[in-house]
């Protein structure tokens, strides 16, 4: 529960919790920025993933979660640590963390193609996996498991 | 005569023909999605300045599947069959992966002789990974011999796949609770007799590389990127322990007992095709220790968990037992429970770190799993290694990454 590493974020945390090992914080939308560069700052050099849990219809909906992970170049000891961010309404948004780690970068395109989460400063938000012309967010709970009929030929 | 010959017309020839030559604009290629090179569908628009890769953006998505949707479908056990599909070619790395995540979460002891089991078959899956990717890597820089010798052993590789589990490559042989089928009848034998055999191969692949003047003047110092840079872009596996990065899962956070196997991680530091090759080779010799280590001391006992909820029933107790039908009942119908919670487990598959980040709601499917794949991680890097190299090396510095486009694209 006293994880060195929160404990430095200070206010910035607001729940934190350690399951199976596991060191997971729960940040504002608006500080994510501030503390993933205050955690590179100690030692993470690495994002291992980013990815998004939706869970409709609670509100806020989606939980942005950040896997971290602290890569000592020469042998040592490696850390991980989960952060978590929950963002919601029409247009759920949340900073982008590519101006920390360039890693960032297709997780959260990836974010933004499955879910619909927009990342504001990311410097190519485009949908990574679905094509362009796709309607609808397909990881979202409310998009149907078949999906919808899609005309790639009317979609170029 | 002469002077007239040097007169200034000539000179003003040359600097319009150099001129002429300069290039003035970029062009644009469109490499893939149907290129040979990218070992599936992906597209790689390049921009070149002559012969020079000015700018690479990578296109994805050809084989997206939605399995990460469709595992929100299944119930726990049967999502295993979806895991094999992601990357084609180590599946039971896969499977491995996803058992570790969903047992982690269960909190069940999974006996020694599956953990083991678990371990050699991870090991074998790395070979038969790294066998494909030297065959192919080699097949489009031009030593086409290679791949033949190559798929000799993989074939071998498969077969003992197909011995354990009844397929070649969708094995789902991992379980969550422990291994799907006991050891077959003669399994020792056959694997003995890979693992013995196998490390003179190793020598034959290397015999027909390493002194080979075209295979060095492609691959050595080709595809360089700053380390720094590649720990940020996320690059995980060989292609960060041949930049120097003593960094391998099954050493750094064990799991299913990887401690307790003698092995090296090897660690190279020119960064660049060749050292990329050279660490698959080490680790061909290693995994074959591994399998031969795990092959010599497998303990004796279950090859599946006491854990009756989970695991399905022996069918002779499922016929005499009142409470094993019952539980045989309910797991075949609806499956089981996992208590509601996340785990994230990362793996050290053949392309680096594999992660399954895992939610559950406490019902009987996956609420939400979450693939790291090394391919996606690793391709992530493909810009800012063709940034200003030349198109030549592009397809030897492709082909380094080794990655699967399914393992990308989920």
């Amino acid at each position: 529960m006293d994880n060195p590493h929160f404990a430095a974020l200070g206010g910035m945390t607001l729940e934190v919790s350690d399951a199976f090992g596991e060191a997971t914080a729960v940040v504002d939308p608006s500080n994510i920025v501030a503390a993933c560069a205050a955690l590179k700052a100690r030692g993470f050099n690495r994002i291992s993933a980013v990815t998004a849990v939706d869970w409709y219809p609670r509100e806020p909906r989606f939980e942005i979660v950040y896997h971290l992970h602290a890569l000592p170049k020469n042998g040592g000891k490696h850390e991980r640590l989960r952060l978590k961010c929950r963002v919601g309404g029409e247009s759920p948004t949340i900073a982008s963390v590519t101006s920390v780690w360039d890693g960032a970068n297709w997780y959260e395109r990836e974010v933004f193609d499955m879910y619909g989460v927009t990342f504001t400063g990311h410097p190519d938000l485009t949908r990574i996996l679905m094509p362009d012309g796709w309607e609808g967010y397909p990881l979202r709970k409310d998009f149907p498991v078949h999906g919808h009929k899609y005309d790639y030929a009317e979609n170029k | 005569m002469p002077e007239t010959l040097a007169a200034e017309p000539v000179v003003d020839l040359d600097e319009s023909l150099a001129d002429a030559l300069r290039p003035k604009r970029l062009m644009t290629l469109n490499m893939g999605p149907q290129h040979p090179s990218t070992h599936g569908v992906l597209r790689i628009l390049l921009e070149l300045d002559g012969e020079t890769i000015v700018g690479a953006k990578p296109d994805l998505g050809y084989l997206h599947t939605g399995i990460e949707k469709q595992m929100e479908t299944k119930n726990w056990q049967q999502a295993v069959t979806l895991t094999d599909r992601v990357d084609y070619l180590s599946n039971l790395s896969n499977n491995l992966c996803y058992a570790l995540a969903v047992e982690k979460l269960l909190g069940i002891e999974i006996p020694a002789k599956a953990q083991w089991t678990r371990v050699m078959l991870a090991e074998l899956t790395r070979i038969n990974s790294h066998l494909v990717w030297l065959g192919t890597h080699a097949l489009d820089i031009g030593a086409m011999s290679v791949f033949f010798y190559c798929f000799r052993e993989r074939e071998e590789v498969l077969k003992l796949f197909e011995m354990f589990s009844g397929q070649r490559m969708m094995t789902s042989y991992i379980r969550i609770g422990g291994l799907a089928l006991d050891h077959p009848r003669g399994w020792d034998k056959r694997v003995k007799a890979f693992v013995d055999s196998f490390p003179s191969k190793v020598d034959q692949y290397e015999n027909l590389l390493d002194n080979n003047p075209i295979w060095k003047q492609r691959t050595i110092g080709v595809g360089f990127l700053e380390v720094d840079r590649m720990i940020d872009l996320g690059v995980t596996g060989p292609m960060i322990r041949a930049a120097g990065v003593n960094w391998d899962v099954r050493k750094d956070e064990p799991y299913s007992s990887y401690d307790k196997f003698n092995f090296k991680v090897p660690v190279l530091h020119n960064n660049d095709v060749f050292d990329r090759y050279k660490v698959r080779m080490i680790e061909l010799r290693e995994s074959c220790s591994i399998a031969k280590q795990a092959l010599e001391g497998m303990p004796e006992g279950d090859f599946q968990a006491d854990a009756p909820k989970v695991v399905l029933p022996d069918r002779e107790k499922m016929k005499t037992q009142m409470e094993s039908l019952i539980y045989h009942f309910k797991i075949v119908t609806e499956g089981f429970s996992v208590p509601a919670g996340e785990v994230y487990q990362p793996v050290e598959s053949p392309r680096g770190e594999i992660a399954y980040y895992i939610v559950s709601d406490g019902g009987n499917k996956p609420y939400r799993v979450h693939m790291r794949t090394p391919s996606f991680g690793n391709l992530q890097a493909l810009p800012a290694l063709f940034d200003q190299k030349l198109i030549a090396d592009s397809i030897a510095t492709l082909g380094s990454m080794d990655f699967v486009l399914g393992d990308t694209d989920r």
